[in-house]
């Protein structure tokens, strides 16, 4: 049997103040995943990363990477994972080439290959130009990027990146969301921890979501999307109307004279509801969804306490 | 072979490091050692007496060249691991496949080089101020090495426990430094009244300053075998706490 890239069973923490960060979470990533880990602040993503990486300290409970348990054979599951942290945590004051090339020697990789490798991700992620310059001179988004090809330069099975776009700006974002589809392509697992949920539907394709400690749902994007029994869209009307019209099978109201918000039910679908729009004379110019998708189901889930509980 | 190569990272950018601050690491020991032979060896040294058949100057050389090493290897050691937990670059290591013992031991190696470095060019200076003569070379470099290793050891225990950059400073200034005064650089300890005596047997770095004195002059006040097994017993304590420390994740992990 292959095995998963993640296996948790039971993990459980609780830090020395009595706070149960963990209460015996279970979650599997499949061998080519790109596996999204979301959660409110202060839900255990942190943590349960943290004691993947030997960063953090289990209470109990197992950890499985690639098959090599994390107390049995510590060093086989630590060669397989590469991490991007949230927090910048290299030596500001080092050059970014020797950041990259540094990581691969603490993996054991020869110079000549770790000057190799740090090239090709530092010209990938568009840092070669900047090699000979100190961590500390370079923008916020370079750091993120720089972090990516530290964690690249052992050439991982697992990439664990937490929140790696936060504070990067949309062109940026989108170029990263490239590189990593493309290294996802070419084998590495990525779990990815993000607060953007359009992020994550973008990029994965399954999800656990992580609340309180506990795991609320761990399936398929897909299927958490199927999940989703209504959608509220947003409708700009060219005319303003003075109240919300009736429209049978749809719930509606008005935002403003020209803003209507109606909620959709999958049942009914979208067309229905431009043929009774047109019966009243309502002409629509323009149609948006209120909100992202998996963020409406994300926020009923964690809202709502989750099924799982 | 894995292991070689992060153990050489580890050193090698340890030494970079503090090459690239040299006018931080390497410079104040010259400056330091250079006024301690000029008031101490040359300004009050011509007004004492030969100590053990060796003029004050030459007395004092082995010490203070020795007194440079200590503090320079903890230093070392102490400031770049502090640093690395204080910036959160430790992660860099702790998530790697490298066993602690190979973590401790780059940082030792680190504080060594350092140690061997300072202890070079502090050699240097004293050779502008006296004639430079070696009893037993072999002492000389093993004292010189096993001593950088016992303080980066040191250094190494301070940084895991500090929790701001004022306890890294704590150790050096309240125990570190009247310890090494205390050791015999400037005085044979057959020179104090019985009691005192006995006491300064307690101190550690007075077995490693004699068996460096020995290297250098041929005198100690100390048997040499004492002063070596006294030094490899603290060495063994501390590296065993260190990687004690290390394993559980002291200072380090949640």
């Amino acid at each position: 049997m292959i095995p998963h890239a993640l296996d948790i069973s039971a993990l459980r923490k609780t830090y020395r103040s009595g706070h149960e960060a963990l209460k015996g979470i279970d979650l599997h990533v499949a061998q080519g995943d790109f596996f999204a880990l979301l959660g409110p602040n202060g839900a255990g993503k942190s943590t349960t990363i943290g004691i993947i990486t030997a960063l953090v300290n289990k209470s109990s409970g197992t950890v499985q990477v690639f098959g090599h348990d994390i107390d049995r054979a510590p060093m086989a599951a630590r060669r397989c994972i590469g991490l991007v942290p949230q927090e910048f945590n290299f030596n500001q004051f080092e050059p970014v080439i020797e950041i990259v090339v540094n990581q691969a020697g603490y993996y054991g990789v020869p110079k000549a290959q770790a000057l190799q490798r740090a090239e090709t991700y530092l010209k990938q992620l568009g840092l070669w130009d900047k090699r000979h310059t100190l961590a500390r001179n370079l923008s916020g988004g370079m750091k993120r990027r720089l972090m990516i090809a530290r964690a690249l330069a052992h050439e991982p099975k697992l990439l664990i990146l937490d929140e790696p776009t936060a504070g990067v700006d949309i062109e940026l974002r989108r170029s990263m969301w490239r590189f990593l589809r493309e290294v996802n392509e070419q084998g590495t697992t990525i779990i990815l921890t993000t607060h953007y949920l359009e992020e994550a539907e973008n990029l994965c394709r399954n999800v656990a979501i992580i609340d309180a400690g506990q795991i609320v749902a761990h399936t398929s994007i897909k299927t958490l999307l199927n999940q989703l029994n209504s959608e509220t869209v947003v409708l700009d009307l060219k005319a303003p109307l003075t109240h919300a019209p009736h429209l049978d099978g749809y719930g509606s109201c008005l935002s403003d004279a020209n803003t209507l918000e109606v909620e959709i039910p999958r049942a009914e679908g979208i067309n229905r509801l431009f043929q009774l729009l047109s019966a009243q004379g309502i002409e629509v110019v323009s149609l948006r969804n209120k909100s992202n998708r998996l963020e409406e189901l994300f926020l009923r889930l964690v809202e709502n306490g989750g099924a799982g509980r | 072979m894995n292991g070689a190569i992060a153990l050489r990272t580890i050193l090698v950018k340890e030494i970079r490091r503090y090459l690239r601050i040299w006018i931080q690491t390497i410079v104040p020991p010259i400056i330091t050692t250079a006024l301690y032979f000029v008031i101490f060896g040359q300004l009050i040294g011509s007004q004492i007496g030969a100590i053990a058949g060796h003029s004050y100057m030459d007395y004092i050389v082995p010490g203070l060249i020795l007194m440079a090493v200590i503090t320079n290897a903890y230093g070392n050691v102490v400031s770049s691991f502090y640093g690395a937990k204080f910036s959160h670059y430790v992660e860099e290591l702790l998530i790697a496949p490298i066993p602690n013992s190979l973590i401790l031991l780059g940082y030792v190696a680190g504080g060594v080089a350092r140690g061997l470095t300072v202890g070079a060019v502090v050699t240097v200076v004293a050779m502008f101020f006296t004639t430079l003569q070696v009893h037993n070379l072999a002492v000389v470099l093993s004292v010189v090495v096993l001593t950088s290793v016992l303080f980066s050891l040191g250094g190494f225990i301070n940084a895991i426990y500090a929790k701001s950059f004022d306890d890294i400073s704590i150790i050096p200034t309240f125990v570190l430094t009247p310890l090494t005064y205390l050791g015999g650089i400037f005085y044979s300890i057959d020179m104090l009244p019985p009691f005192w005596r006995e006491v300064s047997l307690l101190n550690p770095i007075l077995y490693m300053i004699n068996a460096f004195r020995y290297g250098l002059l041929g005198v100690s006040d100390i048997p040499l075998t004492t002063a070596f097994g006294v030094t490899l017993l603290f060495i063994a304590a501390l590296f065993a706490y260190a990687l004690f420390l290390l394993q559980r994740g002291v200072g380090l992990k949640n």
